[in-house]
């Protein structure tokens, strides 16, 4: 799914890498936990979903070549944060939706998590 | 080929540019993608903790031919219990931490699971030292 595709799901809006808007993600991942994200499956087709707002978030994701980012819930992270997204070539996108109903949104228009429901469950 | 990053221990949002900067040059000398994730993940973490359960430190790298090794050294606290320490879900970290989206008591497992050696030495009061192998 195009992260263009995603910004239309979530009527979001884009604070980052607007340039790169039309990148293909094949999976997501949602987490408000940077530990688990790390531990986790998430590479370069990935797009994280988060409630928080630091620059850790943006590091996190270049830790592990995530190529977007959407924070839900309708929070403004600083211009800093929004800086080192840009340095980093990620995209920011920010959505009202909570998560649970962003993550719903985006699965139910045919964006998967890692692996199956089956390996999930 | 060695190289060495200071970490400031004041700044959580500065926290990680070492991690990012060795993650550039091993990406620039073309090592394979799959060292890199692991060194990424393992020296994130490490450079985490560095900030905040100590007051920063130094990273040293050294890209051998066989290997890449790190040493993270911290004149922090220390740890009292390494084995305790290594627990997935032991932490100390404050509320403070938590709400930043660490101190879930994953990153020490995080970096085992991420590297093919490990050596935790650390004194109470004196500070820690963090070695990661990962073999290329
Ligand atoms: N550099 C360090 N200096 C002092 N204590 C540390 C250091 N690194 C880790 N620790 C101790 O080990 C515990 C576990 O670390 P870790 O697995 O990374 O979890 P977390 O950072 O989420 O607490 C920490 O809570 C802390 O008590
Ligand atoms: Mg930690």
């Amino acid at each position: 799914m195009k992260i263009s595709k995603i910004k239309e799901i979530l009527t979001a809006d884009t604070l980052a890498g607007e340039e790169r808007i039309d990148t293909e993600v094949i999976c997501a991942c949602g987490s408000d936990l940077m530990s688990d994200v790390l531990a986790g499956e998430a590479k370069e087709e990935f797009v994280l979903l988060t409630g928080l707002v630091n620059p850790q978030v943006i590091r996190t994701a270049e830790m592990v070549d995530m190529r977007a980012i959407v924070f839900v819930r309708g929070k403004t992270p600083t211009p800093e944060v929004l800086e080192l997204a840009e340095e980093k070539g990620i995209v920011v996108l920010s959505t009202k939706c909570p998560l649970y109903i962003a993550s719903g949104l985006l699965y139910t228009n045919g964006l998967r998590g890692a692996g199956s429901v089956e390996t999930a469950l | 080929m060695k190289l060495h990053y200071e970490v400031d221990g004041e700044e959580f949002a500065a926290a990680g540019q070492a991690s990012g900067n060795i993650k550039k040059m091993l990406k620039q000398l073309g090592i394979a993608s799959d060292v890199i994730r692991k060194i990424s993940i393992a020296v994130y973490e490490a450079e985490i903790n560095m900030v905040i359960h100590a007051d920063g430190g130094t990273v040293d790298v050294d890209i051998q031919t066989d290997k890449i090794y790190i040493a993270l050294k911290d004149t922090g606290p220390g740890i009292p219990n390494i084995d305790l320490a290594m627990r997935e879900g032991y932490s100390t970290a404050s509320d403070e931490v938590r709400d930043l989206g660490f101190g879930a008591g994953m990153g020490l497992p995080n970096i085992q699971k991420n590297s093919d050696f490990l050596k935790i030495t650390s004194a109470v009061g004196v500070g820690t030292t963090v070695e990661i192998e990962v073999n290329l």
